[in-house]
């Protein structure tokens, strides 16, 4: 039996807007609080993986924190690089590779929608020169289907707006951190209808790390180790309705979300009813409502109710983004997956404060989605 | 009358003035692909062979494109003269849904399920002329 997994520090970067900071110097902010958390040095670490979609190589960070002749990997997995990096990280502890992992990421974006070019992701020119090659058009696409296949009303696309700035009001880390009324959401701009513009995150800046070691030893250096039960990446099938798809198989298939959350779910051997607060990727509204299914949180169509009735608040049965999630915080691609781990920790370390779920939670659960069709689950035990 | 020039011009063939869809089937299980692939990623064979996609189709999904994207689209228009445009999956018969520009940007004039047929819309001009791209309007006849 491979041995357990770790999270003994966890640091970050406020995510938003910091015009004086690169997206590096805000990684090598997080990694050394992460580092501190965890009571080592950077010379104790033995193995990096890392992240950064537009702001340099992050390997890099080792001239920030030292050239210590460690192997640092850069990991690339569109917005499933921070659950690539940790996936990856917790492999190289379990077989022994090293003692102490990091799994970093950070970014900074230019404004406005990501604008992707064809050939970097297999695809012909004419794709996105005649304008189809959008992620927002992908996420309003896949959300038109799926409320028309399974009755889902424009209402439960407000209610996921209004309760990620809900919760990012309560959390002094977030960049949107002003709640928001159902009108102002339901009749902001038009971005790629159903979804408009309060429905959907914006590419921002932050960092986030982690520090993992042996399950056995780590509360040497950590009162209160989070264990990771469960690291899965999974990429798409032949016929799942992917982002950048000029056409999609006459027969679908399931999403690779699906399959990385039952991998998941079976390494850690619980199911989704012994959840207490998880991290869904909320791009947009509607991703997190077909992400709530995907995962096997709720059966298709069951998101209406749930979202209406409230189950989805911090003090609700089943409590997502309860940090605000990308709607609030932004996505910084080669941080976001991390952003989502670390706030599970800081609620099953009870240290969340205003937005702290109550009761005693002690399982979590993670979940980021990237192009052109990748999933990483964690989950996560106190 | 000369064909449009097109920014894919693999893409389309001509039944008379007819545009239809060209893709490709994989020979080994019948898999059918749009653009045309060079290799099946549902059984990995790679003997491949041209594929009419036909002209008519139904609408699968849809939305508005909203916001002026950003480069690699060079449709020569300004975030002023941007006009928003439909864009949708558009199921064709033999069960493929090709994604595609639609002439309608109205969301009162497009409903999932409506019978479509293919067209070609202009959607730059260059020193030479007009490029054109394929799109879907609704069906003119049954």
């Amino acid at each position: 039996m491979a041995q357990d997994v770790a999270i003994i520090g966890i640091g970050l970067h406020p995510f938003g807007r910091h015009d004086t900071l690169t997206g590096r110097a805000q990684g090598a902010i997080a990694l050394r609080a992460a580092l501190k958390d965890a009571g080592i040095g950077w010379d104790s670490i033995g193995i990096a993986y890392g992240g950064s979609h537009d702001a340099g190589n992050a390997d890099a960070l080792c001239n920030d924190l030292g050239l210590t002749g460690l192997p640092f990997v850069n990991v690339a997995n569109g917005c499933a690089t921070g659950g690539s990096a940790l996936a990856s990280a917790v492999a190289a502890i379990r077989s022994g590779t090293a003692e102490f992992a990091v799994a970093v990421g950070f970014d900074k974006h230019p404004r406005g929608a990501f604008n992707p070019h064809p050939r970097d992701w297999g695809l012909p020119d004419w794709y996105g020169e005649t304008g189809l090659m959008l992620t927002t058009q992908f996420f309003a696409l896949k959300t038109r289907r799926y409320m028309h296949e399974h009755g889902i009303s424009e209402e439960s696309l407000v209610r996921v707006a209004q309760r990620a700035f809900r919760n990012g009001a309560l959390n002094p880390t977030a960049w949107r951190r002003r709640e928001m009324s159902y009108e102002e959401i339901a009749e902001s701009m038009p971005v790629n209808l159903p979804l408009r513009q309060y429905m959907f995150c914006n590419p921002a800046e932050g960092g986030a790390a982690l520090v993992l070691c042996p399950a056995d030893v780590a509360k040497r250096y950590h009162p209160k180790p989070i264990i990771v039960k469960a690291a899965v990446v999974r990429t798409r099938h032949h016929g799942s309705f992917e982002v950048f798809s000029p056409a999609l198989a006459a027969k679908q298939a399931p999403a690779p979300t699906v399959t990385a959350s039952r991998a998941a779910f079976e390494q850690a051997g619980v199911g989704p009813r012994d959840i207490d607060v998880l991290q869904l990727q909320d791009t947009d509204s509607g991703s997190e409502i077909i992400h709530m299914a995907e995962n096997g949180f709720c059966e298709h169509g069951e998101q209406e109710r749930l979202l209406r009735d409230g189950e989805t608040e911090i003090g609700g049965r089943l409590p997502i983004n309860t940090d605000g999630g990308c709607l609030a915080n932004g996505e910084p691609i080669g941080a976001s997956g991390l952003r989502q781990v670390i706030e599970i920790c800081t609620q099953l370390r009870q240290e969340a404060g205003a937005r702290q779920v109550p009761g005693n939670p002690r399982l979590g659960y993670t979940h980021v989605y990237g192009a052109p069709g990748v999933s990483g689950v964690t989950i996560l035990q106190r | 009358m000369p064909h449009p020039v097109l920014a894919g011009p693999d893409l389309v063939r001509f039944e008379g003035d007819t545009p239809h869809l060209v893709g490709s089937r994989c020979d080994e299980c019948g898999e059918v692909y749009f653009p045309a692939a060079d290799s099946c990623t549902r059984c990995t064979a790679t003997r491949m062979s041209p594929q009419d996609l036909g002209s008519r189709g139904t609408l699968w999904s849809w939305t508005i494109q909203g916001f002026m994207p950003k480069a690699p689209y060079n449709s020569g228009e300004t975030p002023e003269s941007f006009r928003p445009y439909g864009v949708g999956y558009v199921e064709m018969a033999s069960g493929i849904k090709v994604e595609s520009r639609l002439t309608i940007a109205d969301e009162s004039q497009l409903t999932i399920g409506m019978p479509l047929e293919l067209t070609l819309i202009p959607y730059r001009t260059t020193d030479d002329g007009e490029i054109h791209t394929f799109a879907f309007r609704p069906a003119t006849s049954a």
